[in-house]
């Protein structure tokens, strides 16, 4: 009886070791949301939001113009990646099989584990080289090509979950192909789509390589598209590694504001999913 | 077909032979549709192949005036005009193998608690807490690893090693520890990079069969038996994917590790020595490169960086699918 004896108690030590392996997995969250929250939350006041940023030994100021160039930089890229996006997971929804179908699906999913630094010299090499000068604009299009393949492949996933009889009921009522698409399997998509692009969008909110040299940044009040703008990322970073202690408050601030939008968009996404297939897949 | 219906079409019956046509699929509306479908997912192939021609262009210069001494030298001189990769090559490639060391053990762990073992109510919120630590932004792992990280292992994790272990006298633990190291970054990459293999090992797990599991309990296995000899084996090459996939995220991360490697050019067997990544050699000096050669070893670089990736991540989804469309009947 002892060899069962012993496969029973390896049997609680491994399945032990599991219970400790999530603890350990989530410890790093909880520690993180409590240092950004401990060290971000006093400098966390209405000026944050409002002021510029200040000089060295300047107590106060705040992150306005960053805050403010991060949204800009979303909503470019949103341009570029949502239509693109949506698009491609139509075609491969609607194609499933096919030489091409198979290789935009493979190079979607090479395109998603890019490093973002490699668009970022991307950017750059086509967007900044040539117009001499550091953009909003060549940010926004980095971006916007890292949105791509995570919006094209949930959108692909997020069709081919609407039930075929969908379909087949257009097209049975007369519908062209076309309009079958469009306002019938793409409007039963949409929470799904919707949840797509806000996962997108809370991953690029906080990418901070490819903006390196592309925004760059901007210490002052920038809304133009073609010149260097502040995002919020970039500002924690250059405070992050500044020797300066009041500098390293504000990006315990900035980063905490960060999380927080990230955090809203991400619950938002999970919402968005929950309205319509959560009865369903649960 | 669709044509010959629609221009043959029954006089006075328009509404009719319009119909007609597009269920063949030849209505003008469809044309334009697939069309336009079709060239929003070809921008895809076109954005990649225009990367990787980018990029290539402009890596040239270096390349061919360094050849094969770039990947394999370790001196980087800028003024000298000397441009040898090999210490950022080596720092991503350790770091990242650090991270997974660490990473994969506990991800595997997670998702077979979360897939197997875990009550219910339980699931949903560690699976969604394990989720939200790939939506946190390298920037702000890299602030947390500087302020609380870097200092923590500095103080109380080696210490542990070197005096409570006495590992200190062997290479991987010698030499001062300043705190920025090859080990920061492999801690910090690790927990990044845990919930892309955990994600990916849940979904493989959920997909291995039924029957599978109750055909090792039927055989008398314990749970731990039956996960780890009927479930796992079933979905091994999708687990080796998912690492993969972790791998793939681990050797292009930019910010985290960059605030806390060390940025020293220089190949040390101590984790506790600064280090270099392919990355954050490039997030450095990209903005302060003057000349067209420093510039043109730089995006050389990301090419080297961008082709690794690229085959890591053919290799990781590859194994992946290979599960996920299920055995060979």
């Amino acid at each position: 009886m002892s060899a069962l004896r012993r496969r029973k108690a390896g049997n609680v030590l491994m399945l032990g070791l599991t219970y400790v392996a999530a603890v350990l997995a989530t410890l790093p969250l909880l520690f993180i949301l409590f240092h950004l929250l401990q060290k971000g939350a006093s400098t966390l006041t209405p000026e944050f939001f409002t002021n510029m940023p200040r000089p060295v030994g300047e107590a106060g100021g705040g992150m306005s113009n960053a805050i403010v160039g991060t949204l800009i930089l979303i909503a470019i890229a949103g341009v570029i990646g949502l239509p693109v996006g949506i698009g491609a997971g139509l075609y491969l929804a609607e194609k499933r099989v096919g030489a091409l179908a198979m290789t935009v699906r493979f190079l979607s999913d090479v395109l998603n584990g890019l490093p973002s630094i490699v668009l970022g010299i991307f950017a750059w090499q086509f967007l900044v080289r040539p117009f001499g000068s550091f953009s909003a604009l060549a940010g926004g299009i980095a971006l916007g090509a890292m949105m791509i393949p995570l919006v094209t492949r949930t959108t692909e996933e997020m069709i081919r979950l609407v039930p075929n009889s969908l379909r087949e009921a257009a097209l049975a009522l007369g519908y062209p192909r076309w309009r079958t698409s469009l306002s019938v399997i793409l409007r039963t998509a949409l929470p799904g789509i919707v949840t797509g692009a806000l996962v997108a969008v809370a991953r690029i909110a906080g990418e901070t390589a490819p903006l390196l040299f592309t925004a760059f940044g901007n210490q002052f009040w920038s809304t133009a598209l073609d010149e260097p703008i502040a995002a919020l990322p970039l500002q924690i970073f250059a405070y992050a590694i500044s020797p300066y202690d009041e500098w390293h408050k504000q990006a315990w601030a900035g980063a905490l504001v960060l999380i927080v939008i990230v955090l809203i968009i991400s619950l938002a996404a999970r919402h968005a999913t929950r309205a319509r297939f959560g009865s369903a897949t649960d | 077909m669709g044509d010959a219906i629609a221009s043959s079409g029954t006089p006075g019956g328009f509404a009719r032979g319009h119909r007609v046509a597009s269920l063949a699929g030849a209505a003008p509306g469809d044309r334009v549709y697939r069309m336009v479908i079709t060239a929003f997912a070809l921008m895809i192939p076109a954005l990649l192949l225009l990367i990787a021609v980018a990029i290539g262009v402009a890596a040239w210069p270096a390349l061919s005036a360094a050849g094969l001494s770039f990947i394999t030298t370790s001196e980087w001189n800028v003024q000298a005009g000397k441009f040898g990769a090999a210490p950022a090559i080596y720092g991503t490639l350790v770091s990242s193998f650090i991270a997974l060391v660490l990473a994969t053990p506990l991800a595997v762990g997670v998702a077979i608690f979360l897939s197997e073992i875990a009550p219910k109510w339980l699931r949903q919120p560690v699976a969604f807490l394990v989720d939200l630590l790939a939506a946190i932004p390298s920037v702000v792992y890299g602030l947390w690893g500087i302020f609380f990280l870097v200092p923590m292992l500095r103080d109380h994790v080696v210490p542990f090693f070197r005096n409570t272990l006495h590992l200190g006298s062997t290479p991987l633990f010698s030499g001062p520890a300043y705190g920025p190291s090859m080990l920061a970054a492999g801690v910090i990459l690790a927990i990044m990079a845990l919930p892309y293999i955990s994600a990916v090992t849940r979904e493989v797990l959920i997909a291995v069969p039924r029957s599978q599991r109750d055909a090792a309990l039927a055989l008398g296995a314990t749970k731990w038996e039956m996960i780890w000899h009927a479930v796992i084996p079933y979905a091994r090459s999708g687990i080796i994917g998912g690492v993969i996939l972790g791998l793939g995220r681990a050797l292009g991360e930019t910010m985290a590790v960059t605030m806390v490697i060390g940025n020293r050019p220089e190949i040390s067997a101590s984790l506790l020595a600064p280090g270099y990544t392919m990355a954050s050699l490039i997030a450095n000096e990209f903005t302060e490169a003057t000349s067209d050669m420093h510039l043109s070893a730089l995006m050389a670089v990301g090419a080297v960086l961008f082709a690794i990736t690229l085959i890591v991540n053919g290799i990781a989804r590859w194994l992946v699918w290979r599960v996920a469309s299920g055995p060979k009947p």
